[in-house]
Protein backbone atom coordinates (compact mmCIF):
# COMPACT_ATOMS: atom_id res chain seq x y z
CA UNK A 1 0.00 0.00 0.00
CA UNK A 2 2.20 2.83 -1.23
CA UNK A 3 0.29 3.71 -4.35
CA UNK A 4 0.10 7.23 -5.68
CA UNK A 5 -3.46 8.55 -5.52
CA UNK A 6 -5.18 11.74 -6.59
CA UNK A 7 -7.62 12.70 -3.85
CA UNK A 8 -9.24 15.57 -2.01
CA UNK A 9 -7.80 16.73 1.31
CA UNK A 10 -10.96 15.73 3.13
CA UNK A 11 -10.82 12.25 1.63
CA UNK A 12 -7.20 11.94 2.73
CA UNK A 13 -8.33 12.62 6.32
CA UNK A 14 -10.94 9.86 6.11
CA UNK A 15 -8.49 7.40 4.51
CA UNK A 16 -5.88 8.10 7.17
CA UNK A 17 -8.41 7.58 9.94
CA UNK A 18 -9.25 4.13 8.60
CA UNK A 19 -5.58 3.28 8.18
CA UNK A 20 -4.97 4.44 11.76
CA UNK A 21 -7.50 1.91 13.00
CA UNK A 22 -10.40 4.26 13.57
CA UNK A 23 -13.64 2.34 13.05
CA UNK A 24 -16.11 4.72 14.72
CA UNK A 25 -17.10 8.06 13.31
CA UNK A 26 -19.82 10.38 14.55
CA UNK A 27 -20.64 13.59 12.71
CA UNK A 28 -23.09 16.09 11.37
CA UNK A 29 -22.98 17.63 7.88
CA UNK A 30 -21.49 21.06 7.37
CA UNK A 31 -19.64 22.62 4.43
CA UNK A 32 -16.71 22.43 3.68
CA UNK A 33 -16.01 19.13 5.47
CA UNK A 34 -18.93 16.91 4.43
CA UNK A 35 -16.71 14.72 2.23
CA UNK A 36 -15.34 13.22 5.45
CA UNK A 37 -18.66 11.84 6.78
CA UNK A 38 -19.71 10.91 3.25
CA UNK A 39 -16.55 8.87 2.72
CA UNK A 40 -16.73 7.17 6.11
CA UNK A 41 -20.47 6.40 5.84
CA UNK A 42 -19.54 4.35 2.78
CA UNK A 43 -16.27 2.80 3.94
CA UNK A 44 -16.70 2.05 7.66
CA UNK A 45 -19.65 -0.40 7.65
CA UNK A 46 -17.93 -2.97 5.37
CA UNK A 47 -14.98 -2.89 7.79
CA UNK A 48 -17.24 -3.74 10.71
CA UNK A 49 -17.19 -0.16 11.94
CA UNK A 50 -19.94 2.28 12.73
CA UNK A 51 -20.93 5.55 11.15
CA UNK A 52 -23.60 7.62 12.85
CA UNK A 53 -25.00 10.82 11.46
CA UNK A 54 -25.77 12.39 14.81
CA UNK A 55 -28.71 14.68 15.57
CA UNK A 56 -26.31 17.57 16.17
CA UNK A 57 -22.65 18.35 16.65
CA UNK A 58 -23.30 18.10 20.38
CA UNK A 59 -24.64 14.59 19.89
CA UNK A 60 -21.65 13.69 17.71
CA UNK A 61 -18.93 14.83 20.13
CA UNK A 62 -20.62 13.02 23.00
CA UNK A 63 -20.85 9.82 20.96
CA UNK A 64 -17.11 10.25 20.41
CA UNK A 65 -16.69 10.67 24.17
CA UNK A 66 -18.65 7.47 24.84
CA UNK A 67 -16.82 5.41 22.21
CA UNK A 68 -13.42 6.73 23.25
CA UNK A 69 -14.17 5.89 26.89
CA UNK A 70 -14.44 2.22 25.88
CA UNK A 71 -10.90 2.34 24.49
CA UNK A 72 -11.50 2.34 20.73
CA UNK A 73 -10.19 4.82 18.17
CA UNK A 74 -12.92 7.23 17.11
CA UNK A 75 -13.28 10.54 15.30
CA UNK A 76 -15.58 13.44 14.54
CA UNK A 77 -15.23 16.34 12.12
CA UNK A 78 -16.88 19.68 11.48
CA UNK A 79 -16.31 23.31 10.58
CA UNK A 80 -16.36 26.45 12.77
CA UNK A 81 -20.06 26.69 13.70
CA UNK A 82 -20.14 22.97 14.48
CA UNK A 83 -16.83 23.05 16.36
CA UNK A 84 -18.35 25.75 18.60
CA UNK A 85 -21.14 23.32 19.51
CA UNK A 86 -18.62 20.58 20.16
CA UNK A 87 -16.69 22.67 22.68
CA UNK A 88 -18.68 21.39 25.65
CA UNK A 89 -17.82 17.82 24.76
CA UNK A 90 -14.19 18.66 24.01
CA UNK A 91 -13.87 20.24 27.47
CA UNK A 92 -15.37 17.10 29.04
CA UNK A 93 -13.02 14.87 27.05
CA UNK A 94 -10.07 16.97 28.16
CA UNK A 95 -11.33 16.80 31.74
CA UNK A 96 -11.76 13.03 31.46
CA UNK A 97 -8.28 12.56 29.88
CA UNK A 98 -9.86 10.92 26.85
CA UNK A 99 -8.16 10.65 23.49
CA UNK A 100 -10.13 11.26 20.31
CA UNK A 101 -9.61 13.04 17.01
CA UNK A 102 -11.55 16.15 16.00
CA UNK A 103 -11.14 17.63 12.53
CA UNK A 104 -11.91 21.32 11.92
CA UNK A 105 -12.02 22.35 8.28
CA UNK A 106 -12.21 26.07 8.95
CA UNK A 107 -14.66 28.35 7.17
CA UNK A 108 -15.45 32.02 7.59
CA UNK A 109 -17.05 33.18 10.83
CA UNK A 110 -18.15 34.37 13.31
CA UNK A 111 -21.71 33.15 13.24
CA UNK A 112 -22.84 31.58 10.01
CA UNK A 113 -20.09 33.51 8.23
CA UNK A 114 -19.54 31.79 4.92
CA UNK A 115 -17.77 28.86 3.35
CA UNK A 116 -14.59 30.64 2.28
CA UNK A 117 -11.28 29.52 3.69
CA UNK A 118 -10.39 31.10 7.01
CA UNK A 119 -7.79 30.66 9.73
CA UNK A 120 -9.79 32.51 12.35
CA UNK A 121 -10.46 29.41 14.50
CA UNK A 122 -6.81 29.53 15.64
CA UNK A 123 -7.62 30.97 19.06
CA UNK A 124 -10.54 28.61 19.55
CA UNK A 125 -8.39 25.59 18.68
CA UNK A 126 -5.18 26.46 20.51
CA UNK A 127 -6.62 28.04 23.66
CA UNK A 128 -8.79 25.08 24.56
CA UNK A 129 -11.99 26.55 23.16
CA UNK A 130 -14.27 25.34 25.92
CA UNK A 131 -14.38 26.05 29.64
CA UNK A 132 -11.92 25.13 32.33
CA UNK A 133 -8.39 25.96 31.17
CA UNK A 134 -7.27 22.95 29.16
CA UNK A 135 -5.36 22.52 25.90
CA UNK A 136 -5.69 20.07 23.06
CA UNK A 137 -3.11 18.92 20.52
CA UNK A 138 -3.52 20.95 17.30
CA UNK A 139 -1.95 19.90 13.99
CA UNK A 140 -2.05 22.12 10.90
CA UNK A 141 -1.62 20.36 7.55
CA UNK A 142 -0.63 22.34 4.45
CA UNK A 143 -1.14 19.66 1.78
CA UNK A 144 -3.26 16.65 0.96
CA UNK A 145 -0.31 14.43 1.92
CA UNK A 146 -0.15 16.12 5.31
CA UNK A 147 -3.90 15.76 5.77
CA UNK A 148 -3.17 12.05 5.61
CA UNK A 149 0.05 12.00 7.63
CA UNK A 150 -1.07 14.37 10.38
CA UNK A 151 -4.49 12.72 10.83
CA UNK A 152 -2.65 9.48 11.48
CA UNK A 153 -0.26 11.23 13.85
CA UNK A 154 -3.21 12.86 15.64
CA UNK A 155 -4.52 9.43 16.65
CA UNK A 156 -1.13 8.36 18.02
CA UNK A 157 -0.40 11.57 19.93
CA UNK A 158 -3.91 11.63 21.32
CA UNK A 159 -3.59 8.05 22.61
CA UNK A 160 -0.07 8.63 23.90
CA UNK A 161 -0.92 11.73 25.93
CA UNK A 162 -4.64 11.08 26.59
CA UNK A 163 -5.44 14.52 25.22
CA UNK A 164 -7.96 15.14 22.40
CA UNK A 165 -6.20 16.03 19.13
CA UNK A 166 -7.46 18.39 16.45
CA UNK A 167 -6.54 18.49 12.79
CA UNK A 168 -6.95 22.16 11.88
CA UNK A 169 -7.16 22.86 8.16
CA UNK A 170 -9.25 25.18 6.02
CA UNK A 171 -11.51 24.76 3.02
CA UNK A 172 -8.60 25.27 0.60
CA UNK A 173 -6.76 22.22 1.96
CA UNK A 174 -9.96 20.26 2.54
CA UNK A 175 -11.38 20.78 -0.92
CA UNK A 176 -8.31 20.69 -3.14
CA UNK A 177 -7.08 17.59 -4.91
CA UNK A 178 -3.44 16.64 -5.19
CA UNK A 179 -1.34 13.56 -5.21
CA UNK A 180 -1.15 11.42 -2.11
CA UNK A 181 1.12 8.53 -1.28
CA UNK A 182 -0.93 6.44 1.11
CA UNK A 183 1.09 4.37 3.55
CA UNK A 184 0.48 2.11 6.53
CA UNK A 185 0.41 3.54 10.03
CA UNK A 186 3.88 3.67 11.54
CA UNK A 187 4.03 1.04 14.28
CA UNK A 188 4.49 3.39 17.21
CA UNK A 189 4.44 1.75 20.63
CA UNK A 190 1.48 3.03 22.58
CA UNK A 191 0.46 2.38 26.16
CA UNK A 192 -2.44 -0.05 26.76
CA UNK A 193 -5.71 1.68 27.57
CA UNK A 194 -6.03 0.22 31.02
CA UNK A 195 -8.29 3.07 32.07
CA UNK A 196 -10.98 2.21 29.51
CA UNK A 197 -14.51 1.35 30.51
CA UNK A 198 -15.35 -2.12 29.20
CA UNK A 199 -17.31 -3.89 31.90
CA UNK A 200 -15.31 -5.73 34.53
CA UNK A 201 -14.69 -9.26 35.62
CA UNK A 202 -14.64 -10.26 39.29
CA UNK A 203 -11.62 -8.84 41.10
CA UNK A 204 -10.82 -6.25 38.46
CA UNK A 205 -10.73 -2.65 39.68
CA UNK A 206 -13.61 -0.37 38.77
CA UNK A 207 -12.87 1.97 35.88
CA UNK A 208 -14.58 5.34 35.95
CA UNK A 209 -14.13 7.91 33.20
CA UNK A 210 -15.00 11.22 34.81
CA UNK A 211 -14.12 14.87 35.11
CA UNK A 212 -15.78 15.67 38.44
CA UNK A 213 -13.33 16.36 41.25
CA UNK A 214 -14.89 17.36 44.54
CA UNK A 215 -12.33 16.13 47.07
CA UNK A 216 -10.00 18.58 48.79
CA UNK A 217 -7.18 19.50 46.41
CA UNK A 218 -8.18 16.93 43.78
CA UNK A 219 -9.03 19.50 41.14
CA UNK A 220 -5.86 21.46 41.74
CA UNK A 221 -3.80 18.28 41.49
CA UNK A 222 -5.54 17.44 38.22
CA UNK A 223 -4.66 20.84 36.76
CA UNK A 224 -1.00 20.52 37.72
CA UNK A 225 -0.87 17.00 36.30
CA UNK A 226 -2.29 18.18 32.97
CA UNK A 227 0.00 21.21 33.00
CA UNK A 228 3.00 18.88 33.28
CA UNK A 229 1.64 16.83 30.40
CA UNK A 230 1.25 19.94 28.23
CA UNK A 231 4.85 20.85 29.04
CA UNK A 232 6.02 17.38 28.08
CA UNK A 233 4.15 17.79 24.78
CA UNK A 234 5.83 21.15 24.22
CA UNK A 235 9.25 19.59 24.76
CA UNK A 236 8.82 16.46 22.71
CA UNK A 237 6.17 16.91 20.09
CA UNK A 238 6.52 20.27 18.44
CA UNK A 239 6.92 20.12 14.68
CA UNK A 240 7.65 22.71 12.06
CA UNK A 241 9.06 23.20 8.59
CA UNK A 242 11.85 25.61 7.70
CA UNK A 243 12.67 26.80 4.20
CA UNK A 244 15.87 28.75 3.59
CA UNK A 245 16.02 30.25 7.08
CA UNK A 246 19.81 29.79 7.52
CA UNK A 247 20.82 33.07 5.90
CA UNK A 248 17.43 34.81 6.04
CA UNK A 249 17.16 38.51 6.84
CA UNK A 250 13.39 38.21 6.86
CA UNK A 251 11.47 35.11 7.95
CA UNK A 252 7.90 34.77 6.79
CA UNK A 253 5.76 32.64 9.07
CA UNK A 254 2.38 31.16 8.28
CA UNK A 255 0.52 27.86 8.75
CA UNK A 256 -1.62 25.69 6.50
CA UNK A 257 -2.82 27.00 3.15
CA UNK A 258 -1.29 30.44 3.68
CA UNK A 259 2.19 28.95 4.04
CA UNK A 260 1.85 27.45 0.55
CA UNK A 261 1.22 30.85 -1.01
CA UNK A 262 4.01 32.32 1.10
CA UNK A 263 6.42 29.70 -0.27
CA UNK A 264 5.84 30.95 -3.81
CA UNK A 265 6.31 34.54 -2.66
CA UNK A 266 9.57 33.59 -0.97
CA UNK A 267 10.81 31.93 -4.17
CA UNK A 268 10.04 35.21 -5.97
CA UNK A 269 11.99 37.11 -3.32
CA UNK A 270 14.99 34.76 -3.60
CA UNK A 271 14.85 35.19 -7.39
CA UNK A 272 15.09 38.93 -6.77
CA UNK A 273 18.18 38.36 -4.61
CA UNK A 274 16.46 38.88 -1.24
CA UNK A 275 17.36 36.58 1.65
CA UNK A 276 13.90 35.50 2.78
CA UNK A 277 12.95 32.25 4.51
CA UNK A 278 9.84 30.51 5.76
CA UNK A 279 8.98 29.06 9.14
CA UNK A 280 5.79 27.00 9.07
CA UNK A 281 4.44 25.65 12.37
CA UNK A 282 2.96 22.18 11.91
CA UNK A 283 1.92 21.79 15.54
CA UNK A 284 -0.03 24.86 16.68
CA UNK A 285 -0.34 23.40 20.15
CA UNK A 286 2.30 22.81 21.26
CA UNK A 287 3.54 25.91 19.42
CA UNK A 288 7.11 25.37 18.17
CA UNK A 289 8.64 28.11 20.31
CA UNK A 290 12.11 26.56 20.13
CA UNK A 291 12.20 27.11 16.37
CA UNK A 292 11.35 30.80 16.77
CA UNK A 293 13.83 31.23 19.60
CA UNK A 294 16.60 29.66 17.55
CA UNK A 295 15.94 31.54 14.32
CA UNK A 296 15.42 34.88 16.05
CA UNK A 297 18.96 34.70 17.45
CA UNK A 298 20.17 35.54 13.95
CA UNK A 299 17.19 36.94 12.13
CA UNK A 300 15.36 39.83 13.76
CA UNK A 301 12.65 40.41 11.22
CA UNK A 302 9.49 38.28 11.09
CA UNK A 303 6.38 38.66 8.95
CA UNK A 304 3.31 36.67 10.03
CA UNK A 305 0.64 36.00 7.44
CA UNK A 306 -2.81 34.67 8.28
CA UNK A 307 -6.32 34.44 6.85
CA UNK A 308 -7.60 36.49 9.79
CA UNK A 309 -6.93 39.84 11.43
CA UNK A 310 -4.17 38.21 13.45
CA UNK A 311 -4.20 35.37 15.94
CA UNK A 312 -1.10 33.18 15.56
CA UNK A 313 0.94 36.40 15.44
CA UNK A 314 0.50 36.58 19.24
CA UNK A 315 2.25 33.24 19.67
CA UNK A 316 4.98 34.37 17.28
CA UNK A 317 5.57 37.52 19.36
CA UNK A 318 5.74 35.43 22.53
CA UNK A 319 8.25 33.05 20.98
CA UNK A 320 10.86 35.23 19.25
CA UNK A 321 13.84 36.92 20.91
CA UNK A 322 13.04 40.24 22.60
CA UNK A 323 14.82 42.37 20.05
CA UNK A 324 13.14 40.73 17.05
CA UNK A 325 10.46 42.58 15.17
CA UNK A 326 7.21 40.86 14.24
CA UNK A 327 4.91 42.42 11.66
CA UNK A 328 1.60 41.12 10.42
CA UNK A 329 -0.26 40.89 7.17
CA UNK A 330 -3.76 39.41 7.24
CA UNK A 331 -6.60 38.74 4.87
CA UNK A 332 -9.74 37.87 6.80
CA UNK A 333 -12.10 35.61 4.85
CA UNK A 334 -14.31 36.85 2.05
CA UNK A 335 -15.01 35.76 -1.49
CA UNK A 336 -11.71 35.75 -3.36
CA UNK A 337 -9.75 37.19 -0.47
CA UNK A 338 -6.89 34.68 -0.56
CA UNK A 339 -3.65 36.63 -0.96
CA UNK A 340 -1.77 36.08 -4.21
CA UNK A 341 1.98 35.33 -4.25
CA UNK A 342 2.53 38.73 -5.90
CA UNK A 343 0.61 40.43 -3.10
CA UNK A 344 2.76 38.68 -0.47
CA UNK A 345 5.93 39.48 -2.41
CA UNK A 346 4.94 43.17 -2.19
CA UNK A 347 4.52 42.81 1.57
CA UNK A 348 7.94 41.14 1.81
CA UNK A 349 9.57 43.94 -0.18
CA UNK A 350 8.03 46.56 2.11
CA UNK A 351 9.56 44.94 5.18
CA UNK A 352 12.84 43.62 3.83
CA UNK B 1 -31.59 -18.51 60.39
CA UNK B 2 -32.47 -18.07 56.75
CA UNK B 3 -31.30 -14.83 55.23
CA UNK B 4 -34.11 -13.34 53.16
CA UNK B 5 -32.74 -9.91 52.31
CA UNK B 6 -29.22 -9.00 51.22
CA UNK B 7 -27.43 -6.25 49.40
CA UNK B 8 -27.39 -6.86 45.63
CA UNK B 9 -23.94 -7.85 44.38
CA UNK B 10 -23.99 -4.98 41.90
CA UNK B 11 -24.11 -2.42 44.71
CA UNK B 12 -21.12 -1.46 46.82
CA UNK B 13 -21.19 -1.66 50.59
CA UNK B 14 -21.13 2.09 51.19
CA UNK B 15 -23.09 4.55 53.23
CA UNK B 16 -25.61 6.65 51.31
CA UNK B 17 -25.08 10.37 50.91
CA UNK B 18 -28.56 10.99 49.58
CA UNK B 19 -30.95 13.03 51.74
CA UNK B 20 -33.37 11.25 54.09
CA UNK B 21 -36.46 10.18 52.19
CA UNK B 22 -34.85 10.50 48.75
CA UNK B 23 -35.91 7.76 46.35
CA UNK B 24 -32.59 7.42 44.49
CA UNK B 25 -31.48 4.64 46.86
CA UNK B 26 -34.59 2.52 46.17
CA UNK B 27 -34.25 2.99 42.42
CA UNK B 28 -30.51 2.19 42.56
CA UNK B 29 -31.37 -1.02 44.35
CA UNK B 30 -33.94 -2.10 41.77
CA UNK B 31 -31.49 -1.43 38.93
CA UNK B 32 -28.81 -3.43 40.78
CA UNK B 33 -31.22 -6.32 41.37
CA UNK B 34 -32.04 -6.42 37.66
CA UNK B 35 -28.31 -6.58 36.87
CA UNK B 36 -27.81 -9.40 39.37
CA UNK B 37 -30.81 -11.28 38.03
CA UNK B 38 -29.48 -11.30 34.47
CA UNK B 39 -25.92 -11.82 35.70
CA UNK B 40 -24.69 -8.92 33.58
CA UNK B 41 -22.69 -6.95 36.13
CA UNK B 42 -19.37 -7.88 34.57
CA UNK B 43 -20.41 -6.59 31.17
CA UNK B 44 -22.43 -3.56 32.12
CA UNK B 45 -21.33 0.03 31.50
CA UNK B 46 -23.23 2.74 33.35
CA UNK B 47 -23.49 6.28 32.05
CA UNK B 48 -23.86 8.83 34.82
CA UNK B 49 -25.40 12.22 34.17
CA UNK B 50 -25.04 15.40 36.19
CA UNK B 51 -26.87 16.38 39.37
CA UNK B 52 -27.54 13.87 42.13
CA UNK B 53 -27.30 11.01 39.60
CA UNK B 54 -23.62 11.66 38.95
CA UNK B 55 -22.45 9.55 41.89
CA UNK B 56 -23.50 6.34 40.16
CA UNK B 57 -19.93 5.04 40.37
CA UNK B 58 -19.94 5.50 44.13
CA UNK B 59 -22.79 3.02 44.52
CA UNK B 60 -22.71 0.62 41.58
CA UNK B 61 -19.88 -1.87 41.39
CA UNK B 62 -19.50 -1.46 37.62
CA UNK B 63 -17.52 0.57 35.08
CA UNK B 64 -19.00 4.04 34.58
CA UNK B 65 -18.65 6.96 32.16
CA UNK B 66 -19.67 10.41 33.31
CA UNK B 67 -21.57 12.38 30.65
CA UNK B 68 -22.08 16.12 30.27
CA UNK B 69 -25.45 17.57 31.26
CA UNK B 70 -28.18 15.98 29.11
CA UNK B 71 -25.79 14.11 26.83
CA UNK B 72 -25.88 10.69 28.47
CA UNK B 73 -27.92 9.08 25.63
CA UNK B 74 -25.31 10.24 23.08
CA UNK B 75 -22.45 9.03 25.29
CA UNK B 76 -24.26 5.71 25.74
CA UNK B 77 -24.75 5.50 21.97
CA UNK B 78 -21.00 5.83 21.40
CA UNK B 79 -20.24 3.25 24.09
CA UNK B 80 -22.82 0.74 22.87
CA UNK B 81 -21.88 1.05 19.21
CA UNK B 82 -18.22 0.51 19.98
CA UNK B 83 -18.88 -2.36 22.46
CA UNK B 84 -22.08 -3.91 21.22
CA UNK B 85 -21.68 -6.99 23.42
CA UNK B 86 -22.01 -4.82 26.53
CA UNK B 87 -25.09 -3.72 28.43
CA UNK B 88 -25.23 0.07 28.58
CA UNK B 89 -27.61 2.11 30.66
CA UNK B 90 -27.98 5.77 31.49
CA UNK B 91 -29.32 7.18 34.75
CA UNK B 92 -30.67 10.70 34.37
CA UNK B 93 -32.76 13.24 36.22
CA UNK B 94 -35.55 15.38 34.84
CA UNK B 95 -33.56 18.57 34.30
CA UNK B 96 -30.93 16.51 32.51
CA UNK B 97 -33.18 14.39 30.31
CA UNK B 98 -36.27 16.52 29.76
CA UNK B 99 -34.68 19.99 29.38
CA UNK B 100 -31.08 20.31 28.19
CA UNK B 101 -31.00 16.72 26.90
CA UNK B 102 -34.30 16.46 25.01
CA UNK B 103 -32.52 16.32 21.68
CA UNK B 104 -30.21 13.50 22.77
CA UNK B 105 -32.95 11.37 24.37
CA UNK B 106 -35.40 11.72 21.47
CA UNK B 107 -32.84 10.85 18.83
CA UNK B 108 -31.25 7.96 20.73
CA UNK B 109 -34.77 6.59 21.24
CA UNK B 110 -35.69 7.16 17.61
CA UNK B 111 -32.57 5.38 16.39
CA UNK B 112 -33.63 2.46 18.54
CA UNK B 113 -30.28 2.40 20.32
CA UNK B 114 -29.95 -0.83 22.27
CA UNK B 115 -29.61 0.94 25.60
CA UNK B 116 -31.70 1.26 28.75
CA UNK B 117 -32.55 4.65 30.18
CA UNK B 118 -33.51 5.10 33.83
CA UNK B 119 -35.16 8.49 34.13
CA UNK B 120 -35.68 9.75 37.67
CA UNK B 121 -38.44 12.37 37.76
CA UNK B 122 -38.65 14.29 41.00
CA UNK B 123 -40.13 17.48 39.46
CA UNK B 124 -37.11 19.60 40.36
CA UNK B 125 -33.42 20.25 39.85
CA UNK B 126 -32.17 18.58 43.01
CA UNK B 127 -28.46 19.17 43.33
CA UNK B 128 -28.54 22.77 42.09
CA UNK B 129 -30.97 23.68 44.83
CA UNK B 130 -34.54 22.99 43.78
CA UNK B 131 -35.14 25.09 40.71
CA UNK B 132 -38.08 24.61 38.31
CA UNK B 133 -37.74 21.58 36.04
CA UNK B 134 -39.65 20.70 32.85
CA UNK B 135 -41.59 18.24 35.02
CA UNK B 136 -42.42 20.69 37.83
CA UNK B 137 -46.17 20.55 38.54
CA UNK B 138 -48.41 23.50 37.70
CA UNK B 139 -48.58 25.64 40.83
CA UNK B 140 -45.50 24.02 42.39
CA UNK B 141 -43.24 26.52 44.10
CA UNK B 142 -39.53 26.16 43.46
CA UNK B 143 -36.54 28.47 43.89
CA UNK B 144 -37.07 29.78 40.34
CA UNK B 145 -40.88 29.60 40.36
CA UNK B 146 -41.48 31.31 43.72
CA UNK B 147 -45.08 32.10 42.77
CA UNK B 148 -45.70 28.56 41.59
CA UNK B 149 -45.28 27.20 38.08
CA UNK B 150 -47.54 29.21 35.80
CA UNK B 151 -48.51 27.23 32.72
CA UNK B 152 -49.16 30.42 30.74
CA UNK B 153 -45.54 31.49 31.17
CA UNK B 154 -43.67 28.29 31.93
CA UNK B 155 -45.59 25.69 29.94
CA UNK B 156 -46.77 22.36 31.25
CA UNK B 157 -45.01 19.51 33.00
CA UNK B 158 -43.71 17.25 30.27
CA UNK B 159 -44.67 13.55 30.16
CA UNK B 160 -41.60 11.78 28.80
CA UNK B 161 -42.77 8.15 29.02
CA UNK B 162 -45.77 8.95 26.80
CA UNK B 163 -43.77 11.22 24.48
CA UNK B 164 -41.08 8.63 23.77
CA UNK B 165 -43.69 5.90 23.36
CA UNK B 166 -44.65 7.52 20.04
CA UNK B 167 -41.28 6.67 18.50
CA UNK B 168 -40.83 3.55 16.39
CA UNK B 169 -37.34 2.89 17.76
CA UNK B 170 -38.62 2.45 21.31
CA UNK B 171 -39.06 -1.17 22.42
CA UNK B 172 -40.34 -0.45 25.90
CA UNK B 173 -41.50 2.66 27.74
CA UNK B 174 -43.04 2.64 31.20
CA UNK B 175 -43.56 4.83 34.23
CA UNK B 176 -43.12 3.52 37.73
CA UNK B 177 -42.95 4.83 41.30
CA UNK B 178 -41.37 3.54 44.51
CA UNK B 179 -43.72 5.22 46.99
CA UNK B 180 -45.44 2.02 48.21
CA UNK B 181 -44.51 -1.68 48.51
CA UNK B 182 -46.95 -2.47 45.68
CA UNK B 183 -45.41 0.14 43.41
CA UNK B 184 -41.89 -1.03 44.30
CA UNK B 185 -42.79 -4.56 43.22
CA UNK B 186 -44.25 -3.23 39.98
CA UNK B 187 -41.21 -0.99 39.43
CA UNK B 188 -38.90 -3.95 39.91
CA UNK B 189 -40.79 -5.88 37.25
CA UNK B 190 -40.65 -2.98 34.79
CA UNK B 191 -36.94 -2.29 35.34
CA UNK B 192 -36.19 -5.98 34.81
CA UNK B 193 -38.20 -5.92 31.59
CA UNK B 194 -36.26 -2.87 30.41
CA UNK B 195 -32.92 -4.65 30.97
CA UNK B 196 -34.23 -7.92 29.52
CA UNK B 197 -35.13 -6.12 26.31
CA UNK B 198 -31.56 -4.90 25.98
CA UNK B 199 -30.19 -8.37 26.77
CA UNK B 200 -32.42 -9.65 23.97
CA UNK B 201 -31.32 -6.84 21.64
CA UNK B 202 -34.83 -5.50 21.07
CA UNK B 203 -33.95 -1.79 21.03
CA UNK B 204 -34.37 1.23 23.25
CA UNK B 205 -35.98 0.71 26.67
CA UNK B 206 -37.09 3.54 28.93
CA UNK B 207 -38.17 3.65 32.56
CA UNK B 208 -39.49 6.85 34.12
CA UNK B 209 -39.37 6.53 37.90
CA UNK B 210 -41.31 9.09 39.93
CA UNK B 211 -39.27 10.07 42.95
CA UNK B 212 -39.47 12.19 46.06
CA UNK B 213 -37.07 15.05 46.81
CA UNK B 214 -38.02 15.99 50.39
CA UNK B 215 -35.19 18.49 50.83
CA UNK B 216 -36.02 20.62 47.81
CA UNK B 217 -39.76 20.18 48.19
CA UNK B 218 -39.43 21.47 51.77
CA UNK B 219 -41.22 18.42 53.12
CA UNK B 220 -40.59 15.70 55.65
CA UNK B 221 -39.78 12.33 54.09
CA UNK B 222 -43.20 10.81 54.77
CA UNK B 223 -45.08 13.84 53.41
CA UNK B 224 -42.86 13.84 50.32
CA UNK B 225 -43.53 10.17 49.78
CA UNK B 226 -47.27 10.89 50.06
CA UNK B 227 -47.02 13.70 47.53
CA UNK B 228 -45.77 11.23 44.92
CA UNK B 229 -49.09 9.38 45.26
CA UNK B 230 -51.42 12.32 45.74
CA UNK B 231 -50.04 14.85 43.22
CA UNK B 232 -47.57 13.24 40.85
CA UNK B 233 -49.20 9.94 39.93
CA UNK B 234 -52.53 11.59 38.91
CA UNK B 235 -50.64 13.77 36.39
CA UNK B 236 -47.93 11.22 35.55
CA UNK B 237 -49.94 7.96 35.49
CA UNK B 238 -48.04 4.73 36.10
CA UNK B 239 -48.09 2.08 33.43
CA UNK B 240 -46.61 0.73 30.23
CA UNK B 241 -46.83 3.13 27.29
CA UNK B 242 -45.09 1.08 24.68
CA UNK B 243 -44.15 -2.55 24.61
CA UNK B 244 -43.07 -4.03 21.31
CA UNK B 245 -43.80 -7.50 22.66
CA UNK B 246 -47.48 -6.55 22.47
CA UNK B 247 -47.40 -5.06 18.98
Amino acid sequence: MSEKLFVKGNEAVAMAAIEAGCRYYFGYPITPQSDIPEYLSRELPPLGGEFIQAESEIGAINMLLGASATGVRAMTSSSGPGISLKQEGISYMAGSELPGVIVDIMRAGPGLGGIDASQADYFQATRGGGHGGYRIIVLAPASVQEMYDLTMLAFDLSDLYRIPAMVLADSVIGQMKESLTAHPRPQTALPAKEWAVRGREAGEPQNVVKSLYLGDGEMEAFHWKMHARYQELAEKENRWEEVQTEDAKLVVTAFGSTARIAKTAIAMAREAGMKVGLLRPITLFPFPRQAYEAISRNCKNFLTIELSTGQMVEDVRLSVARDAEVSFYGRPPGAGSLPTPEELFEQIKKRY
Amino acid sequence: MKQVFTRPESLKDVQTHFCPGCHHGSIHRLVAEAMDEFDIRSKTIGVASVGCSVFLYGYFDIDVIEAPHGRAPAVATGAKRSRDDRIVFTYQGDGDLAAIGTSEIIHAANRGEDITVIFVNNTTYGMTGGQMAPTTMVGQKTSTSPYGRNQAKDGYPIRMAELLAQLEGVAFSARVAVNSPKNVMQAKKMIKTAFRYQVEGRGFSFIEALAACPTNWGMKPLAANERVGSEMIPYFPLGVYRNTANL
